[in-house]
């Protein structure tokens, strides 16, 4: 009799367990850390792509609705994944979005966007991957969501359906 | 093209195992020797993840950015060293890694076995086999480190900068060399149990292997430790991150699993712990992989939060664990209950009494790490586990353990008396007064680390002595023994004599405090291969007036753009002097970290003679007494 309970325990304990590993996969493990949480936007000034225009951070980001700041580059394959998500963003009014456009060339640049649609109201030149540095960005694509010059989303990697509905709630 | 070829190579490893099963089955049934087409498809497995994962090397090498793998974790302006070693700092890489050392293991195991009953090698090759495949078909699935991306990318997205070390390029194949180790010691405690033959000779042969792991592993931790020591800049070694708790854990199970398999081999006892032991080492390496790999847990080591990969790591793991439940329950049978009592004074006592002492200090470190998930699911509170939870559990009952580890080799087998034993409670006195002294000098008076030095004393004395009056005749026991003294004293003299200035410095600046003088000289700029370079120039002047030079280093890496923060350690017998500097952002100062770290060296060599017990234990031909 002995024998066959001790089985049965280590059977429940386990699949218990098992439940639980399962359960905790469900939940998201990235937690946003606490120092990207309404951070200032870092001054900085950038050229905007073909007219060359200088532009300042206090100019860029003055106006009162949100703004999307979003590190790219033509060479970079996950940012032609989250393309799709940035044109759908586009259709908001109270989102300006600002491409920063990362140790790229120009024409190839001017080209992807040709190729998949321009979903940028403006777009600065980060040639030698400085202003990327500012922003704390480990790579590309990278994207920042501001309001009242503040940094109140920061997003790692490409834009995916859940990160899109998550701007769209915030910027609601 | 390698990648290609890479790609190809893994089916047709896949494939391997197919006919691997077959002829296994057939020869376990019908013939009395080991066929030997069993061995050659092994081999020919072994030669196609060999052939794939050099093909993923070549990828690397020749930066083909149309392998999604390589994109993701390569740069062309990578030196090559990182490049090469970037194949196995990823994900999928290092899955591809742990699948060749299964197959090589397994290989190894085979020709090295030829002696010994047919049937048990062929029943270790099946569980193994059910291991390999679960692996072929996860990383086939789920992380094939040869998707291919179209159009071509001109330029990869670079490896961590961090992980661009070389302590670090070595330490993930070292490791795994423990872990997978631990995959054979499975697959035969599985098949011993399935034959009904734990037994000495079981004993004798399978120590081989848990040594091997056992080294690899305490090497592979030891290279993790350092890298993490001067690579993360808090000047700390073990920071009780899950990760790190995550191969703890099995070194745990792998030692207590050791110290059995060696009462095993002398007496026939203890075949259930050895037997659980051995499953229970392997499931919590795989079960290290499923937290480390899902992304259940969030640290440095978390390359991809894939939950498709999770599910997939958490079944295949519960199935082995229900697969050896089952074997263990309806196959083992514990034969001879009657030896299985103890004379209370006995060197197998002692290895018991420190089993559980092991045990306990397991169910710590694992309730420390998966209970912030428990809790996560069960009442959505998110609570982080941090190192004074560790030490107040663990560090009480060191004490009992270090006296159980001084005195457990001097008994005898069976039964001991305490007749010729009174140096034992000598030393006891004099590491006490020693401890005492110590610790009244330097005005520092908590009950605990008095007892805590004095055991950690007394272990250090007594195996020093028995290494002069037992003349090496138990060298392996007994150096391991001594270095686990000498790691637990300078650990704590770290720990208790460590003093740390932090402060923010412009060039031309001094701080001064009243043992040390810390002047900013300069900083000069250098261009790297793919990082631009900060370096600061210290100069450190102590109480008695002995300056030393440190040159901190700022790095500024170009793909992915990270900026890191080299540490500069001047390193002699006594103590460490450690300096970081960290870049304040908008400002013109620097952060600067000055530590003073007694002992480190020790806290590495220690290990080393740890881990170098071990080894002699392998290579030695005579029996311990």
């Amino acid at each position: 009799m002995k024998l066959k309970i001790i089985p049965i325990i280590l059977i429940i304990f386990f699949s218990i367990i098992f439940i639980i590993f399962f359960k905790g996969l469900q939940k998201t493990s990235i937690y946003t850390p606490d120092e990207n949480f309404e951070k200032n936007v870092p001054s900085f000034t950038a050229k905007v792509i073909k007219t060359g225009v200088e532009n300042s951070s206090e100019q860029l980001f003055s106006g009162d609705q949100f703004y999307l700041m979003n590190i790219w580059a033509s060479w970079c394959a996950p940012c032609r994944a989250e393309h799709n998500f940035l044109m759908k963003l586009k259709v908001n009014e109270n989102l300006k979005i600002i491409g920063l456009n990362y140790k790229d060339k120009e024409k190839n640049a001017l080209n992807f966007l040709k190729e998949l649609k321009n979903p940028y109201d403006k777009i600065l030149v980060d040639g030698d991957g400085t202003i990327a540095i500012d922003w704390g960005a480990y790579g590309v694509p990278e994207s920042f969501l501001i309001h009242n010059k503040k940094i109140i989303k920061k997003i790692i990697g490409p834009i995916d359906e859940n990160l899109y509905l998550d701007i769209e709630r915030l910027i609601k | 093209m390698p990648s290609l070829i890479g790609s190809y190579s893994l089916f047709f490893g896949l494939g391997c195992s197919i006919f691997i099963i077959f002829f296994s089955i057939k020869n376990f049934k019908n013939s009395s020797s080991f066929d030997s087409k069993i061995l050659s498809f092994s081999l020919l497995q072994l030669l196609f993840v060999i052939v794939s994962f050099i093909g993923l090397i070549l990828s690397f090498i020749i930066s083909d950015f149309s392998n999604e793998t390589v994109f993701n974790h390569s740069h062309t302006t990578k030196p090559l060293f990182y490049k090469i070693s970037g194949t196995w700092g990823n994900h999928e890489g290092s899955l591809l890694l742990w699948l060749l050392v299964l197959t090589l293991f397994i290989s190894i195991f085979l020709l090295n076995t030829k002696n010994l009953l047919k049937n048990y090698r062929i029943l270790t090759l099946l569980y193994q086999q059910i291991i390999i495949i679960g692996f072929f078909i996860f990383i086939i699935k789920t992380s094939n480190p040869f998707n291919y991306i179209y159009p071509e990318p001109d330029e990869g997205l670079g490896l961590n900068p961090i992980l661009q070390d070389p302590a670090l390029a070595i330490h993930p194949p070292i490791l795994y060399l423990g872990y997978v180790g631990s995959s054979i010691i499975f697959s035969s405690a599985l098949a011993a149990m399935s034959l009904n033959w734990v037994s000495k000779e079981w004993a004798k042969h399978i120590k081989k292997w848990i040594l091997t792991s056992w080294i690899f592993l305490t090497f592979g931790i030891l290279l993790g430790s350092i890298w993490a020591y001067y690579e993360l800049g808090w000047g700390g070694f073990w920071f009780w991150d899950p990760v790190e708790n995550v191969s703890l854990m099995p070194w745990l199970a792998l030692t207590t699993l050791f110290h059995c398999v060696l009462v095993l081999e002398k007496k026939s006892i203890l075949t259930s712990w050895v037997i659980i032991l051995s499953i229970t080492t392997f499931t919590l390496s795989m079960c290290g992989t499923f937290l480390v790999r899902s992304g259940i847990l969030n640290s440095v080591h978390t390359f991809a939060n894939d939950p498709e990969r999770g599910v997939f790591i958490l079944i295949f793991l519960f199935s082995l664990i229900f697969l050896a439940l089952f074997i263990f329950f309806f196959f083992y049978k514990v034969e001879n209950k009657k030896i299985n009592s103890f004379f209370w004074l006995s060197k197998e006592t002692a290895i018991l009494v420190n089993n559980w002492f092991m045990m306990y200090f397991l169910s710590v470190v694992l309730i420390g790490t998966i209970y912030p998930i428990f809790l996560d699911v069960i009442s959505s509170q998110q609570i982080s586990v941090g190192p004074p939870f560790y030490h107040k559990l663990i560090v009480p009952f060191l004490i009992p353990f270090l006296l159980a580890m001084a005195i457990g080799p001097n008994l005898n087998w069976i039964k001991s008396d305490l007749k010729n034993k009174f140096y034992l409670f000598l030393f006891l006195l004099i590491s006490l007064v020693l401890s005492s002294l110590i610790i009244i000098n330097l005005k520092i008076d908590f009950l605990i680390n008095t007892v805590l030095i004095s055991s950690a004393f007394y272990l250090f004395f007594i195996t020093t002595r028995d290494f002069i009056v037992h003349r090496f005749q138990n060298l392996a026991q007994n150096v391991s023994h001594f270095g686990f003294s000498l790691f637990i004293l300078s650990v704590l003299f770290n720990n208790i004599f460590s003093s740390e200035i932090i402060t923010n410095l412009k060039v031309g600046e001094t701080f001064k405090t009243k043992d040390v003088t810390i002047f900013f000289e300069k900083i000069t700029k250098k261009k790297e291969q793919n990082f631009d370079a900060i370096t600061g120039k210290f100069s450190i002047t102590n109480s008695k007036n002995i300056e030393q030079i440190l040159n901190p280093e700022l790095r500024i890496y170009n793909q992915p753009n990270i900026v890191t923060s080299e540490a500069d350690i001047k390193i002699n017998l006594l103590s460490d002097k450690f300096m970081t500097m960290n870049l304040v952002q908008n400002q013109n100062y620097f952060n600067i970290r000055y530590q003073h770290k007694p002992f480190m060296i020790w806290i590495w060599a220690s290990i080393f003679i740890i881990s170098f017990g071990g080894l002699i234990s392998i290579f030695k031909r005579r029996h311990e007494t």
